[in-house]
């Protein structure tokens, strides 16, 4: 089958590559129809999460075709389509019965840092993704669920991480009707926690990027504020400002390490390596916050360390709330959202590229070509 | 600022999943304190462990299933065990993973050659986007030196841009 093969940072390929067994009863394959590239992808893709093996398939956003499945698989059947949730969980440890489905304890041997996910790298678990024709789906009665009569497989496959991640980030946050809230990045994360943000009830959303494209984007389809921050002295006092010198309600990070917008984080964290990534948003989001108001991270950050003021979160008193996206504890509420028209999830879809093109699509999205917001990879066995 | 009307109904759902006694939210909210009195459930049979994984000393064993994508080999695999004998609270744990997906850059060159295959860089790091999108970026790659074009464009655009200007250049 073809696959998208990692070299090494910012170097990737397809390639042909075995397709995956059954290794366990309760396994899956499943042929993909969709998948896509996200930001999360880029802190692989620029080589910076640890124990990222040359060989491997990323892609942990997939939508497909139950090709296959184990002897103890009862709840899915060879031909079902199948909305796969990012994170691989058992349903039975003491974390999925939480409904912290991103957090199982029973898929990933090589970090109790992180759950399991889908093509991130052996830390997060050594799986195989879904850039790729087939994927091995491991705890299939437990993560897969079945695409509903009349959903397209553009708006299930953001169903896999977008639409819950940008729902979750918004959920975290604790929103209180007429809170103002301010997100950090206009990606696909940040555009979705904005427009769901509204659901909560907020009273006033703010998006700030620097990428102009983006935020006339959200301005459109999240219905929000947005604003460039490279062309503010200083974001935190143009938060402060806007917000009658209070801070905001909440503040939401959806950048994560790849932040931009100062110099120190960006050499210590992206090219030295030194910390888990550049901080430049967390950091912004802590300042720009309200004395007793809520920080909700969903950016993505390594296992080591970041500069942030983290006196300043004692002192204002800040609660933040974190964590992957719970995708299968979200997806009932999620699909009655989209199959209701109160969330649109394929208007985000800029480029639907062939999986045999996946480098050029990995170069277009990292460096914000073309105006890129969502690319999605259609491999050549996908005739729908 | 321009004030915000109060009035939300131009937004389709606006507070249709707002609730208030929803506190203190999710992650916290679903805690159940029966369910944290240790390893007490019952696990999922083990896939069989065909192959090396290595597992974190925090915990006792390998989790009922594993991915399979690329077990440890060659330098690499060797840094890798090391760094797997160091909990993940150590910076003897992370910092060695790094250097070994390097060391596995220069593996996997070596792999390709030895496979008869010249691995094209133009291709793998998609250049080709830019050709198509940015072809102006790929010339500028390509010939001068970043710093001198900066300097040059920052001279030529006018006061309203220069900030933005002055920000990239702080970044990168
Ligand atoms: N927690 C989860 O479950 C989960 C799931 C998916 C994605 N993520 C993470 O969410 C983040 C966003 O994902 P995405 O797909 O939207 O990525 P993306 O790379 O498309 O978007 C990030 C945006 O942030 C902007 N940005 C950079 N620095 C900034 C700064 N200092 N302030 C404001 N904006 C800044 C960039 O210009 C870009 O538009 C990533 O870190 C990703 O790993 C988390
Ligand atoms: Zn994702
Ligand atoms: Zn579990």
């Amino acid at each position: 089958m073809l696959a998208m093969n990692y070299r090494g940072p910012k170097r990737v390929r397809i390639d042909q590559k075995p397709i995956p067994e059954i290794l366990h009863p309760e396994d899956a394959i499943v042929r993909v129809v969709r998948s896509c590239i996200c930001g999360s992808d880029l802190h692989l893709y620029n080589g910076n999460v640890p124990d990222t093996r040359v060989g491997s398939t990323f892609g942990h956003e997939f939508v497909g075709i139950v090709e296959e499945i184990g002897s103890d698989v009862h709840k899915l059947k060879v031909g079902d389509k199948v909305i796969v949730p990012f994170n691989i969980s058992c349903g039975r440890c003491a974390f999925c019965k939480q409904e912290l489905y991103g957090n199982c304890h029973e898929s990933n041997s090589q970090a109790t840092a992180v759950g399991a996910i889908f093509g991130y790298s052996h830390t997060a678990g050594g799986y195989n993704g879904g850039q790729a024709e087939y994927v091995r789906v491991p705890y299939a009665d437990v993560g897969p669920t079945i695409i509903p009569e009349g959903m397209d497989w553009d708006d299930a496959v953001l169903l896999t991480d977008v639409v819950p991640t940008g729902y979750q980030a918004a959920e975290m946050a604790g929103i209180q009707k007429g809170d103002t809230v301010v997100i950090f990045g206009a990606g696909p994360i940040g555009i979705m926690a904005a427009r769901c943000s509204w659901l909560f009830g907020a009273g006033r959303v703010i998006i700030i990027d620097k990428e102009d494209y983006r935020l006339e984007f959200a301005r459109n389809y999240s219905q929000c504020e947005a604003y460039n921050f490279m062309d503010m002295e200083d974001p935190v006092v143009f938060v402060k400002k806007t917000t009658d010198w209070m801070g905001a309600d909440v503040c939401i990070d959806a950048v994560g390490a790849e932040a931009a917008g100062n110099v120190l984080q960006t050499i210590t964290g992206r090219k030295l390596l030194l910390q888990a990534g550049s901080a430049t948003a967390l950091h912004w989001a802590i300042n720009s916050v309200k004395k007793g108001g809520i920080v909700s991270i969903v950016g993505v950050y390594g296992p080591t360390d970041n500069l942030v003021p983290i006196g300043n979160v004692v002192n204002k008193g800040i609660t933040i709330r974190a964590n992957q996206a719970s995708v299968k504890r979200l997806l009932p509420r999620l699909i009655d959202h989209v199959q209701n028209g109160i969330i649109k999830p394929k208007q985000l879809i800029t480029h639907r590229v062939p999986l045999e093109e996946v480098a050029d699509a990995y170069r277009m999205f990292s460096e914000k070509l073309d105006n890129c917001i969502k690319p999605v990879l259609i491999p050549p066995s996908a005739h729908e | 600022m321009e004030e915000q009307a109060k009035d939300y109904s131009h937004i389709n759902g606006w507070g249709i999943d707002a609730d208030p006694k929803n506190d203190p939210t999710y992650p916290m909210k679903r805690r159940t304190n029966e369910e944290h009195k240790g390893y007490s459930w019952e696990r999922p049979p083990q896939q069989p462990i065909t192959m090396e994984v290595l597992h974190s000393i925090e915990r006792p064993n390998v989790s009922a299933v594993y991915g399979t994508a690329m077990p440890p080999s060659g330098l690499s695999g060797m840094i890798r065990r090391f760094a797997f004998k160091h909990s993940e609270n150590s910076y003897l744990h992370w910092l060695p993973l790094l250097v070994a997906d390097r060391v596995n850059v220069v593996e996997g060159l070596i792999e390709d050659v030895a496979e008869g295959k010249v691995p094209n860089i133009f291709s793998e790091k998609g250049y080709s986007a830019d050709w198509d999108h940015n072809r102006s970026g790929l010339a500028v790659r390509a010939a001068i030196g970043a710093a001198v074009v900066g300097a040059v464009v920052l001279m030529c655009a006018g006061e309203k841009n220069r900030k933005r200007w002055f920000n990239q250049l702080m970044d990168r």
